[in-house]
Order: structure tokens, then C-alpha cells, then sequence
């Protein structure tokens, strides 16, 4: 093995093989978040969905917000990580796990919330497509009904997706740990040896994985997007809420990606593979997302305004002048002007201006969420409907719980799995190594076939 | 079944060993070659090379396909409810659901044929070192009769140890 093989696979081991007491209190920190939500779900179950601020006109607001926000975090990961295996992107090999991980955790944190929503969550099951004594099966002409099906199919494709590539992995660790540990990552490396075939097939499946993982995402915040705009409501019954709702995914879904880049690179001395440039690099993506984002926004604004319906410019002046007004300008600017400012520079492009950015993007994005909700549902077309919406304390500590959620299954899946995929990043080194090392004898016997 | 392998520490001989294990006469089918990474600039890597998975995804797509227009055309008019004055069977909606039902299809099916085409899981005795976690590469083939050319090779190609397994 050489030697960059051999500090590669001690350094992406090291977290999985030994454990100090700053993850213990790192974990136990972030379960007592998690508790906190638990509880006040738990409390809301108890007593019912009254305990939230939600109150005619208000109906959804931080649940359903945080369900939007994060099935578009979860577009950080699988959606690019396939465009970059597709695109042969070489710089996306330490980026692709990171990514993918964001996906499959964050599309459970969101997938939750309509189940949390519904009042009497045990019910959730109704959604699901069963055949029931009474022969009623879901309406399949309901968003809701679609949602269930986009966000089961996407967890599903991502999870595989998340999961394949990593099977060499397990059984690198397989055969680098004894006792339980090794039965548990035999198992989980499913017998994987390595022969030629494997390698195809793994390679071949990645591939039409990537191929179809791609219109999957889309269709996923397309479809959420649908959950506002098939309604006939106020600045909700737009064409553009589609590709609106993809880009902002894809936009907070970077930021996401680059917040976790840098915890990792920190926090599990990664610095020798992720690199300044791989934090360039998606910052420009950032930025690219920043402007398109701004343009959306932009589209979506002058068109209510030149229409100048009635109806709609109550709510649009909601957030633009009156009561939402300070949260929509704060929006803009950690959504727009923030990133560009800061990305636009060379410069200021490193990776301390790429997490900056990328924690105003975070803010901005749930806000915008929030935004496309509230002001709406507050001021529909009569004004006998109007009222206010504040949240409570349950619905604050599931807000919070939701992002030590995200932190907790990171910091745990990073504890078990190497986040960076070990055997792909050694396949970057192949043309290198095949460059320094290859004499002339050894290059002639490549590709020699049975004479 | 008694089989012979060698490790190897660089692709270039693993190449050698396959070359000279198909120049004594071994079919190139009985060659199995297992690594940590795959190795894509060398003739052995490109031995098993199919288009099986693109066409069983497409099968697996169709008949995800096939399934959701079963599933809501059936459900929609084994329960004819009018929704928003829209038809029983309404095609607009009903394509978002035959989407996600044709590309599950196709995904779930890629992952399935995976397993099947690669003989995954596998946890029984197989040819495998775990020095091949080591960055080793390892050429193996059934014994047979020529076991002593097959150690000749091996030995002459570079092996850095040539073993002998039980399967």
C-alpha cells in the first residue's frame, strides 16, 4: 500500500476506532437537545395541537415550515452528489458522503413533520396506499397523497444511494476491527470481497442510481411546492413555485453541505482532504444559487405587483412593509446580499467567508419558508379571515430540536461510517500514482490481451 | 475445491500474473482478481464488464410504471369519488404518483440485481485475504492440475506470498 493509501485509511479510520471524551459530551449534549423536542411532542400529543400558537386563519406555520426547510436541506446531498458523479466532477470524492448523509437525515427530520402535524399522529398510516375493509384507499388527487410518495421514493433512493458505495468501505473496517465491531461491519459489508465483477456492478449501479436519483429530486420539492401551490390562495397559486422551490432547496442544501464540511474538517482534522478549494468551489455554487434565488424572488415579487390584485397585495405587503417586513428584509439580506458580497471576492471566498455565507443562507432559507406561509394564511382574501400567528415554547423546542437532530445523527453516523469515502478517494490517486510510478515494461503489459 | 492465490503490492504485477496465468494455459474465467479499489487502467479490471444492470433497470422502471397506473386507475374507479370537479380518473395528478412508482421501479430494482449479479450477501468461505484491506491485491485460480506453473507464475510476476486456500 502506498503511503498516502495508508495515512488515507488511518486518518478516515481514526474516528471510527477510537473515541474521546469530547464526543461523549458532544453526544450526550445533543440527545438532551433532542429530548427537549421529544418532550414537546410528547407534551403536544398529551394535550392536544392547542398548545401551539397555531389559531384560525393560522393553520400551518413552524411545522409545516420546518417540514419545507428541511426536505430542501435534504437536496444538498444526493441531487449533487449524482450531478457531480455524472458530470465525473474529481473534486467531488470527499464531498459525495458528506453530502449524501445531509440528504437521508434531513429528509427524516422533515419527513416528520407532517406526521407531527396531523393532531393524532398515530393515524399517520392513512396516507399510505392499503387496502381498508371499506375499499377507501387515499385520494391520489391530493399534494399530501403526492408528497407521500416523492419523499418515500427519495428516502428510499437516497438511502441506497447512501448505502452502496459504502459497502467497500465496511468491509475495509470488517477487516480492520476483531470482536462484535467486526460481526457487525461483516455484516453490514454483506460479504463484499472486491472481485472484478463486484466493482462493475457496484460502478454500473451508482451510475443509473445517479441517472435516476436526479428527476427524483426535483420532483420531490417540485411536489412540495405543489402542497402551496395547487391552492387558490394568495401569492401560493403561482407556476413558478416549482423551479422556485428546487432552486431554494438546492441553495440551502449547499450551505448545509458546506457548514458540515467545515464541522468535520475542524472537529475530525480532515485537512488534509477537504481542501480550500473544495469549499471554493462550492461556494461558487452558493453564489450561483444566491443570484438564481434572487432572480425567483425577484420574478415572483414584480409579477404580484404589476398584477396588483387585490387580494394578493395584502399579503404582499405583509412582508413587505407591514408586520413580516422585518423578517422578509432580514431574509434578503442573508440570502442575497450576504453571500454575494462576501462570495463575489476571490478573496473572500475561503473558508471562513464559505461558512459565513452559508449560516446566513441556513437562516434566510427557514425564513423564507416561513414567509411563503404565514403572511398568506394570516391575510387571506377577505379581511373577516385576517389574524396573527406568534409560536409558542413547544413549537420553538421542536424548531431547535430539529437542528440538534441533524447535528446529533451526523456526529453518530460519523462515529460508525467513514464520512469520506475511503476507496473512491484512493481511486483519485490512481492517474498520479500510475504517473510517477509506471516504467515502460510495466505500461506495455497493460491492456495486453490472450494473444 | 483447493485454489492458489497471489498478493500482490502494485496493479502492474497483478496485470503480469494475469497475463502469464493466461499464457499456462488457465481460462481467463478461473482468474479471479480482488481488490480494495478498482483498478479501471488495467486489462484485468475490464473482464466482466455488462450492460445487465441498465437493462434490468429499465424492466424494473417499466413495471414500477405498469403498477402505479394499475394502483390509482384501480383505486380510482373501485371508488369513484369526485374531487374539485375533476374526472374519476384524472391524469394530471395521477402522473405525479406513476412517476415516483416508475423510478422506485427502477431503483429498487438496480439495488436487487446488484445483489444478484455481485452474489451479494455472501458470508460463507470464499477466495478472500484480508491483507487485500492492506492495499494487497490478490490473483487467484482453481488449482487444478497445474498447480506448480500456477506458483511459477505467481513467484515470476512478483507475488510478494502465494497461498494456498481450502474453499
Amino acid at each position: 500500500m502506498s503511503a498516502y493509501s495508508e495515512q488515507l485509511t488511518e486518518d478516515l479510520l481514526r474516528p471510527l476506532l477510537k473515541t474521546s471524551w469530547r464526543f461523549w459530551t458532544l453526544a450526550i449534549l445533543l440527545i438532551g437537545v433532542v429530548s427537549l423536542g421529544i418532550g414537546a411532542f410528547a407534551y403536544q400529543v398529551w394535550n392536544g395541537i392547542g398548545v401551539w400558537g397555531l389559531n384560525w386563519p393560522v393553520f400551518w406555520a413552524f411545522d409545516i415550515t420546518n417540514f419545507v426547510f428541511w426536505i430542501g436541506i435534504s437536496h444538498a446531498g444526493t441531487l449533487i452528489s449524482a450531478i457531480l458523479r455524472l458530470v465525473n466532477a474529481e473534486w467531488r470524492r470527499p464531498v459525495t458522503r458528506c453530502a449524501e448523509v445531509i440528504t437521508v437525515f434531513a429528509l427524516i427530520i422533515g419527513a416528520m413533520f407532517p406526521i407531527v402535524h396531523l393532531g393524532r399522529p398515530w393515524l399517520f398510516f392513512w396516507l399510505t396506499p392499503y387496502p381498508s375493509e371499506r375499499e377507501i384507499w387515499p385520494n391520489f388527487r391530493s399534494p399530501l397523497v403526492w408528497d407521500f410518495f416523492a419523499i418515500s421514493t427519495y428516502l428510499t433512493g437516497s438511502s441506497l444511494f447512501l448505502y452502496l458505495p459504502t459497502i467497500p468501505d465496511f468491509a475495509l473496517v470488517r477487516d480492520k476491527t476483531t470482536g462484535l465491531r467486526h460481526r457487525i461491519y461483516a455484516i453490514l459489508a454483506l460479504g463484499w470481497t472486491g472481485t472484478t465483477k463486484q466493482w462493475h456492478r457496484l460502478e454500473s449501479a451508482m451510475q443509473i442510481m445517479a441517472i435516476a436519483i436526479v428527476p427524483v429530486a426535483v420532483s420531490v420539492h417540485t411536489i412540495v411546492s405543489y402542497d402551496f401551490s395547487m391552492a387558490p390562495i394568495p401569492m401560493w397559486h403561482s407556476t413558478i413555485f416549482g423551479p422556485y422551490f428546487v432552486a431554494g432547496a438546492i441553495f440551502s442544501g449547499i450551505a448545509a453541505l458546506i457548514i458540515a464540511m467545515a464541522g468535520l474538517r475542524k472537529f475530525l482534522h480532515l485537512e488534509q482532504y477537504l481542501h480550500p478549494v473544495h469549499f471554493e468551489n462550492l461556494g461558487k455554487l452558493l453564489l450561483m444559487m444566491s443570484l438564481l434565488w434572487g432572480y425567483f424572488v425577484f420574478g415572483e415579487r414584480i409579477t404580484t405587483w404589476y398584477g396588483n390584485d387585490v387580494s394578493e397585495m395584502t399579503a404582499f405587503w405583509q412582508t413587505q412593509r407591514l408586520t413580516y417586513a422585518p423578517l422578509f428584509w432580514t431574509m434578503v439580506t442573508v440570502n442575497f446580499i450576504v453571500p454575494v458580497l462576501i462570495l463575489s471576492f476571490k478573496k473572500l471566498r475561503t473558508i471562513t467567508g464559505c461558512v459565513v455565507a452559508s449560516f446566513g443562507v441556513v437562516v434566510g432559507m427557514w425564513l423564507e419558508r416561513f414567509l411563503i406561509i404565514v403572511p398568506t394564511l394570516s391575510h387571506k382574501p377577505l379581511a373577516y379571515s385576517w389574524g396573527h400567528y406568534m409560536p409558542r415554547i413547544p413549537e420553538i423546542l421542536l424548531l431547535i430540536a430539529t437542528f440538534g437532530a441533524m447535528v446529533m445523527f451526523y456526529v453518530l453516523f460519523s462515529k460508525v461510517v467513514p464520512i469520506i469515502s475511503i476507496w473512491e478517494m484512493k481511486i483519485g490517486q490512481h492517474p498520479q500514482l500510475a504517473h510517477e510510478h509506471r516504467t515502460a515494461d510495466e505500461s506495455a503489459t497493460m491492456w495486453r490481451t490472450e494473444p | 475445491m483447493t485454489a492458489i492465490y497471489g498478493l500482490y503490492d502494485r496493479p502492474e504485477a497483478a496485470q503480469r500474473a494475469c497475463t502469464g496465468l493466461k499464457h499456462a494455459g488457465i481460462p481467463s474465467q478461473d482468474i479471479a482478481v480482488i481488490s480494495g479499489e478498482p483498478f479501471e487502467a488495467f486489462e484485468f479490471m475490464h473482464r466482466d464488464h455488462s450492460m445487465i444492470l441498465f437493462r434490468l433497470a429499465l424492466i424494473g422502471g417499466i413495471l414500477g410504471f405498469l403498477g402505479a397506473v394499475g394502483m390509482v386507475v384501480g383505486t380510482e374507479k373501485a371508488w369513484p369519488l369526485v374531487t374539485g370537479g375533476m374526472p374519476i380518473v384524472a391524469w394530471y395528478p395521477n402522473l405525479v404518483i406513476i412517476f415516483e412508482m416508475t423510478m422506485l421501479g427502477a431503483i429498487v430494482t438496480t439495488v436487487i440485481s446488484l445483489l444478484v449479479t455481485a452474489k451479494l450477501p455472501r458470508f460463507g468461505k470464499t477466495l478472500y485475504d484480508p491483507a487485500v484491506a492492506d492495499g494487497k491485491i490478490l490473483v487467484g485460480v482453481p488449482a487444478g492440475g497445474k498447480a506448480d506453473a500456477i506458483r511459477e507464475t505467481f513467484t515470476s510476476s512478483g507475488a510478494s506470498a502465494v497461498k494456498t486456500i481450502e474453499l
